[in-house]
């Protein structure tokens, strides 16, 4: 037996641990208090901390005052292709970087890693000017096409096929005539389907989270994406905060849904070092 | 097989490094485009502009208000997690809740709260008697209510971080200072800090570079408008946003460019500066 397995954990640790929780969800259970509040509760000299009436109604004027169907279903087109995208490929490249013999391929994943550690805004400038180009301003590729694939998923998809695909099989499969696209297809994909899914999940969070290149180069009155059309809500042209946070809760309940359906996977993925945002 | 990778790649990564570099050397309007060599004309306004020595100041400062509590308190966090806890996933889950909230809803939900007027913050503080904060026009509070956004959102992420790299360091290590007499708090920071520092060097390193991109949070605490100002005078205006007010707002790309490559060395420098601090850090006090 363990020391630390010997003492058992007491009720300070719990109280702290249960104060770090309601700090955690406090401001996601007010947000959704004043959705179901009419305005005038924001200015009350008590604030609003217990839930109201009007969810239904605030709900029907998120919608009728932005075309918050139309953000909903753009943000789930640019996170679910980008997902779909990062998965494949990374999982490709990672494939190649770690089972796949070719010509400098230690030096090209260094290369990988260290555009990795370039901050997002230093590409702005010239993305925006590419993106003018292909004439996709305003357009959901312009934000779809730049996010299909990241360094940080081919370095993590790289782990994965290093750590889960058993190289006795590979070597079965070569004998036995595989391509390579077999191989990967057959052999290493369903060994690194676990990690995959981790990726997958945690790419769909973050690109449906993703504001700062969709508020540059997306149209918010036209074409927004969730982020971008809730950005605009705040922007001073409306004053009505339980408008406001009705759509930002409106915006975050599928991600905090997904996340606790999946709440072990994330978890579990985040502690042995899966990429976030 | 990695084909379809380095052409996408190279498109959308490498090159815009090497192209905002190019822009950043001449007068170009986003939307005009090059309108002449400027050689390091941009650099040298901007060495010499105001507002770009007040975003710089305003970075920095939000950096260490929201890094520095925010990295010990996952440190404790993590301490917490790692006793033998009941139903464990579900407090690591709630704690890394946060970090899937989306930037903007998160800005949203805390401008509210920290609205000067009505806001629950200024209420909790009345409760206990102290006076409402301005938390918008008062520079050091708009600072400290952004810096609250991000350790909101960041500090049960990297308590994980830290819980997962404290669940490998060996038990006989604590059961041998145990012995010696060593106090559960002596045997955190003279056995299990040390333990983790590489992680602890990872998170510094990564907040580092977060940290000096912070855009959305102040951006959205500006009520009056979503231009990049950060308030009526610029008291929490970030470089990403000086960034974006003059690459978007203004549409002078070459400037903006500019501030971008300054904004990559100062992240390098910091990143590194950061990193071997914590390398040197030593175990015990």
């Amino acid at each position: 037996m363990t020391v630390a397995a010997r003492e058992r954990t007491g009720f300070v640790v719990y109280g702290l641990l249960l104060a770090v929780v309601v700090a955690s969800i406090f401001p996601l259970y007010w947000s959704f208090v004043v959705s179901s509040k009419d305005n005038s509760a924001l200015g009350e000299t008590t604030p609003p901390l217990v839930p109201g009436g009007n969810l239904i109604e605030n709900v029907e004027r998120v919608f009728g005052t932005v075309d918050f169907w139309l953000a909903m279903q753009n943000s789930l087109i640019v996170a679910g292709t980008v997902t779909v995208s990062n998965v494949l490929l990374s999982s490709m490249a990672g494939f190649a970087f770690a089972r796949l013999r070719f010509p400098g391929r230690d030096s090209l994943f260094l290369v990988v890693i260290g555009t990795a550690m370039v901050p997002a805004q230093l590409g702005v400038i010239p993305l925006y000017l590419v993106v003018g180009e292909l004439g996709w301003y305003g357009r959901l590729e312009a934000v779809i096409v730049p996010g299909l694939v990241g360094a940080f998923s081919v370095f993590w998809m790289r782990q994965a096929c290093e750590e889960a695909i058993p190289g006795e099989l590979l070597d079965a499969g070569r004998v036995d005539g595989c391509s390579t696209v077999r191989l990967f297809w057959n052999v290493a994909m369903p060994a690194i389907r676990p990690q995959a899914a981790v990726l997958g999940m945690l790419t769909f969070m973050t690109a449906w989270n993703d504001f700062f290149w969709p508020l540059i180069v997306l149209d918010p009155n036209a074409h927004p994406t969730v982020q971008v059309a809730l950005s605009r809500l705040a922007s001073g042209y409306f004053t009505d905060y339980s408008l406001m946070l009705t759509a930002a809760t409106i915006g975050v309940l599928p991600v905090v849904v997904l996340f606790i359906v999946l709440a072990r996977k994330v978890v579990d993925g985040v502690m042995r070092g899966a990429p976030r945002g | 097989m990695t084909a379809p990778f380095y052409v996408l790649f190279g498109v959308f990564g490498l090159f815009p490094l090497l192209y905002t570099a190019w822009v950043a050397l001449h007068h170009w309007h986003l939307v005009n485009g090059d309108t002449g060599f400027a050689g390091l004309g941009n650099f040298a306004v901007l060495l010499q502009d105001p507002h770009f020595y007040n975003a710089l100041f305003n970075t920095v400062s939000i950096f260490v208000l929201s890094t520095v509590p925010q990295l010990f308190a996952a440190l404790g966090l993590a301490a917490l997690l790692d006793r033998p806890l009941r139903a464990r996933t579900l407090w690591r889950a709630s704690v890394l809740l946060p970090n899937v909230v989306s930037v903007v809803a998160v800005a949203l939900v805390f401008s509210q709260l920290f609205a000067e007027d009505y806001g629950v913050v200024n209420w909790a503080l009345g409760l206990v008697g102290l006076d409402p904060v301005e938390w918008r026009s008062d520079r050091f509070a708009s600072h400290v209510a952004v810096s609250a956004m991000v350790m909101w959102r960041w500090t049960g992420y990297n308590a994980l971080l830290y819980l997962a790299a404290m669940q490998s360091v060996p038990q006989e290590r604590y059961d041998a200072a145990m012995l010696d007499g060593a106090t559960r708090w002596r045997s955190f920071w003279s056995i299990t800090v040390p333990a983790i520092r590489p992680t602890i060097a990872f998170t510094v390193v990564v907040s580092t570079i977060g940290g000096l991109q912070l855009f959305a949070e102040p951006q959205l605490l500006d009520e009056t408008g979503v231009n990049g100002t950060g308030g009526a005078d610029r008291q929490f205006q970030t470089l990403a946003m000086y960034l974006y007010e003059k690459g978007f707002g203004e549409f002078d790309a070459g400037y903006a460019a500019a501030i971008a490559w300054l904004l990559f060395l100062f992240s390098a420098v910091f990143a590194l500066v950061n990193f071997s601090l914590v390398r040197r850090m030593r175990g015990g006090e």
